[in-house]
């Protein structure tokens, strides 16, 4: 690839980018949301949250390597942790170090 | 509008301190993903080093595509032939869960005058959607001004990881294996907020049905936009029972 190709190929990456960011307020630039979209935009946050949790996870292999047990740990961790404390950056920091010290020094 | 309004008269009689509490609110909200993009923007920028570019190819790619993911594979695709078409689609695709984002923020982000509302949707990733969508912002503390901060603070943690990955990449040696699950937890706390907040719990346990059954049928690499689309025809189906419990 040429720089002019590299160039336009990382501009036709972020103009796609921002197409899909900007499109449901382009679509839908009306005074009123569609009744629809209305319903989607409140019941779709709990089920993208669930989605993007199984999107970090998607590669993680319950047959080979460890298992999924440090992604399991870890989970169960920050989940327990927040029903407990309820302070976010308590429930992430303690799962993240559970997971960490889990592949760094049980499954290494 | 009236927002706006108000709040250029408030930057008009102490807009310095107006401006610290919002960055004091928005901050502490951020510092996970802090950790997590400058981890992944560290080691995007070492991939991209070894790939053989230099810094300022991360530091562009950053700043303009942000959108971590599709960087990788953009990335890979710099060094084989030129194909404008895939890059388009292969795009599309990988970003096609903005379009879940701006629907849900259609009408957070009414009103907020133009620019800024402008820059809250470029700058919409996966983690600023996030923490946009579930933060309570404190007493006294500007929602549109908040948003702001949360999408410029994110946005300027991913470009300068990148951008240190691709300077100085080869010589970091400390064990950070494993450090990207912060992402992960923090995905994870804001489920469970969610979980705990909606009345009804049908659109998680949706959300997670049809992840996983996708996940399993199509695997790790083209799981994504079918389970978008499943998702939102499942909550389509479910639109009568689930309307009065939202």
């Amino acid at each position: 690839m040429t720089l002019a190709e590299q160039i336009l190929t990382v501009l036709i990456g972020a103009a796609a980018t921002q197409f899909t960011r900007f499109a449901a307020f382009i679509f839908f630039a009306g005074k009123k949301t569609p009744a629809f979209l209305a319903y989607l935009g409140k019941c779709l946050p709990g089920a993208v949250f669930a989605l993007l949790v199984v999107y970090c996870l998607k590669d993680v292999s319950v047959f080979t390597g460890s298992r999924g047990i440090p992604e399991a740990a870890g989970i169960a961790a920050t989940v327990l942790l927040h029903l407990w404390k309820r302070q976010m950056l308590l429930s992430i920091a303690g799962g993240t170090a559970l997971y960490m010290l889990f592949v760094q020094t049980v499954f290494a | 509008m009236d927002n706006e309004g108000s709040n250029s008269q408030q930057d008009f009689h102490g807009g310095n301190s107006r401006c610290l509490s919002v960055l004091k609110a928005a901050f502490p909200a951020t510092l996970p993903v802090f950790a997590g993009f400058w981890f992944l923007g560290l080691a995007y920028g070492i991939y991209m080093h070894s790939l053989g570019f230099p810094f300022w190819y991360p530091m562009c790619m950053s700043a303009l595509i942000f959108a971590g993911s599709l960087e990788f594979v953009i990335a890979n695709m710099l060094s084989g032939a030129f194909a404008p078409l895939q890059v388009l689609l292969i795009s599309l695709l990988v970003n096609a869960r903005h379009v879940f984002y701006g629907i849900a923020m259609l009408d957070r982000f009414r009103g907020l005058g133009f620019w800024r509302k402008t820059a809250l949707i470029a700058g919409m990733c996966d983690e600023t959607f996030a923490i946009n969508y579930s933060a309570k912002v404190p007493q006294g503390v500007d929602k549109g001004s908040f948003m702001l901060a949360v999408t410029l603070f994110n946005y300027s943690y991913w470009v300068s990881g990148a951008t240190l990955g691709g300077l100085f990449g080869n010589a970091l040696s400390f064990n950070t294996r494993g450090l990207e699950f912060v992402l992960t937890a923090m995905f994870t706390v804001i489920f469970t907020q969610q979980w705990l907040k909606d009345r009804s719990r049908i659109p998680e346990l949706t959300g997670f049905g049809c992840a996983f059954l996708c996940l399993l049928c199509l695997g790790p690499q083209n799981f994504m936009v079918p389970a978008m689309l499943l998702i939102t025809l499942m909550l389509a189906f479910l639109r009568k029972p689930l309307s009065g419990r939202l």
